[in-house]
């Protein structure tokens, strides 16, 4: 296993949960509270070196009762070693963490997606907008396992929303800052 | 200094009160009042919209560009016209069945997104591939990469102003994809590769026509190295424009000849490599000033080294099967399946079943002509993944277009957006 757990676990102590490998892989799970520090001195410390952030993505298992997990991919360009980090969150709770755009410019389109497609909000980051689906898209996170595979309107309902769609009102809309939200939900 | 940034209304002019066709005026009754005082916009930005559909825009990309003048202040990109929920149709198939959508997202290297997926899943399955596969799964990467960079090399060169090098280029790619069509009966959605081997073997003359091309391919390359590296209106449109630092490259987490032309000598062929390509001889193509002019002679110097190993493996091509002896992972001749009741058996459950692979998740990143292409598979032991995770390089590398393109003209955001070598099918999966 990557040495780096260990010395992850000296530093932050409680915060560092489980560290285990998967085909080759070393996974960290890191608290969600102590996610932007932990990666702060994963890129700073010289010894990690961890200076490229290759992919931020989210995974949703079918068995409804394991938490969602936030996977960020880290390479240490120098070093050539690879780090998985995981933060787990409760599906049905508070979908909050803190955004690494500070630390990677990388990650501003990376967690728009994951925004988009799994209702994660990233805090702290610039300009959290949906980026694969439209602003005023309102049948939810596509890749959520609740998420039916067609859909959740109608291709009726769907035809009947864009015919009465206007622009005035969607930039009223957005200017509420109704984004990503069903409309029968709150 | 405070700019007012005029907003304009893009609503296409329709009925009138009375339900009416609005006319746009014609003639001079309607000429603006010359006694007004002219408007004043020396402070004032415009908005201006490029795309969906605009040829310059490589696909149904759309950028909203705030221009004080001709001087960009600001890009942003709108993604999502060509989003076709991969990811979540992955969660519904088997493994094999994903092959053919892998095609459709980066559509200008098909080949080599297969190659991507099947090393996912063998990764997660612990499947060792056969030594001829190996090769032949080189080829299939290399030729994907000849084949994106000419289209790359073609569409820019005509954005700015060069048709000549397209028609070359393309000539070029045709050869490779009657090769790709001999080997898959497919010229563009060929899904080449299966979990534990390849589709089919090459047929007999594909090894003929692969070392003609590749003894015929360098002296294109040099007629368009002649023809743009040295030319005065290329370097003009290309040096200095849009350069990034090697910093700022892997801050923004590029990949590809985006990270390389930064001057960051990362390949994950040679810093991770998979398929053997340590083995090969062949050297990292590294630029110097990230700007377009760079990326482009990194892309120009790709192409010739792809050349080199697509000779290398030809050579080393060994005999031997192409698929791995595991019944459950291959499916038996149809011969078999229909004399031998255990052969049958297996057939059904793996069209039935399908592959089922154990617990656990498997990261590759493969070096993709674009950038890296990551296949993250996430498996709970059923013949379907949990999660198929793209890392797509171009959406990666896009994300970086406005902090390149801010300050520049906006004729060289058409060059910078070039550069960057998006294929929106990946951007948008």
């Amino acid at each position: 296993m990557n040495p780096t757990v260990d010395a992850l676990r000296a530093t932050f102590g409680n915060a560092i949960g489980r560290g285990l490998e998967s085909c080759g892989d070393t996974i960290v799970y890191v608290a969600r509270e102590s996610l932007l520090d932990a990666m702060t001195w994963l890129r700073d410390t010289p010894q990690q070196g961890y200076d490229y952030l290759v992919d931020v993505t989210a995974v949703e298992y079918r068995d409804r009762e394991r938490p969602l997990e936030l996977v960020y991919q880290l390479r240490s360009l120098p070093r050539g070693a690879e780090l998985r980090v995981k933060v787990e969150l409760d599906p049905r709770g508070d979908l909050t963490v803190d955004s690494i755009v500070p630390l990677w410019r990388g990650a501003d389109w990376l967690e728009r997606e994951t925004f988009d497609m799994f209702g994660v909000t990233f805090r702290g980051h610039p300009d959290l907008r949906r980026i694969l689906m439209w602003e005023t898209y309102a049948e939810g996170y596509p890749l959520r396992k609740d998420f039916p595979l067609r859909g959740r309107f109608s291709r009726a309902e769907q035809v009947r929303q864009a015919l009465a769609a206007n622009p005035a009102d969607m930039r009223e809309r957005l200017r509420r800052g109704e984004r990503g939200k069903l409309p029968h939900s709150e | 200094m405070s700019k007012r940034t005029v907003e304009l209304e893009l609503a296409t002019p329709g009925l009138d009160d009375r339900g009416q066709p609005v006319r746009v005026p014609l003639g001079v009754a309607d000429a603006p009042d010359s006694t007004l005082p002219e408007p004043d916009l020396a402070g004032e930005h415009m908005l201006i919209n490029l795309g969906p559909q605009h040829p310059a825009t490589h696909g149904v990309l759309r950028l909203v560009v705030e221009l004080d003048g001709e001087t960009v202040v600001r890009v942003i990109p709108h993604l999502g016209y060509l989003h076709s929920g991969f990811e979540k149709l992955g969660e519904y198939r088997h493994y094999n069945q994903i092959i053919p959508l892998t095609d459709r997202t980066d559509y200008l290297s098909p080949m080599a997104n297969n190659v991507g997926f099947a090393l996912a899943a063998e990764k997660l399955m612990g499947i060792e591939i056969t030594p001829r596969c190996t090769v032949l799964r080189v080829i299939a990467c290399e030729m994907s990469r000849i084949i994106s960079h000419m289209v790359w090399l073609g569409t820019t060169s005509i954005d700015l102003g060069a048709f000549t090098p397209f028609l070359w280029a393309f000539q070029e790619r045709e050869r490779i994809y009657n090769l790709q069509e001999m080997w898959t009966g497919a010229r563009l959605t060929t899904s080449v590769t299966r979990v534990g081997g390849m589709m089919a073997d090459i047929p007999d003359d594909f090894v003929t026509g692969l070392r003609e091309f590749t003894q015929t391919f360098p002296r294109t390359l040099s007629e368009i190295d002649r023809v743009l590296t040295r030319n005065a209106v290329w370097v003009g449109r290309t040096q200095g424009v849009g350069a990034l630092t090697a910093a700022e490259a892997i801050n923004h987490s590029l990949s590809g000849p985006m990270l390389r032309a930064s001057g960051v000598p990362y390949d994950v062929r040679k810093d991770k490599p998979y398929l053997d390509y340590e083995t090969y001889d062949f050297d990292v193509v590294v630029g110097e000033h990230g700007d377009v002019y760079d990326r482009y002679l990194v892309r120009l110097e790709e192409c010739s080294q792809s050349n080199r190993i697509l000779q290398q493996a030809l050579v080393r091509l060994p005999d031997g099967p192409v698929n791995v002896a595991d019944p459950r992972v291959i499916l038996p001749p149809k011969s078999r399946a229909m004399n031998d009741m255990e052969a049958m058996i297996y057939h059904f459950k793996q069209v039935m079943e399908g592959v089922k692979a154990p617990v656990g998740e498997a990261y590759v990143g493969i070096e993709n002509p674009k950038g890296e292409l990551g296949n993250y598979l996430v498996s709970d032991g059923t013949a379907k993944p949990v999660r198929w995770r793209i890392r797509p390089p171009s959406f990666i590398n896009l994300s970086a277009l406005s902090r390149m393109a801010e300050g520049h003209l906006l004729s060289d955001l058409i060059a910078i957006n070039a550069s960057v070598d998006i294929v929106m099918g990946e951007v948008d999966r």
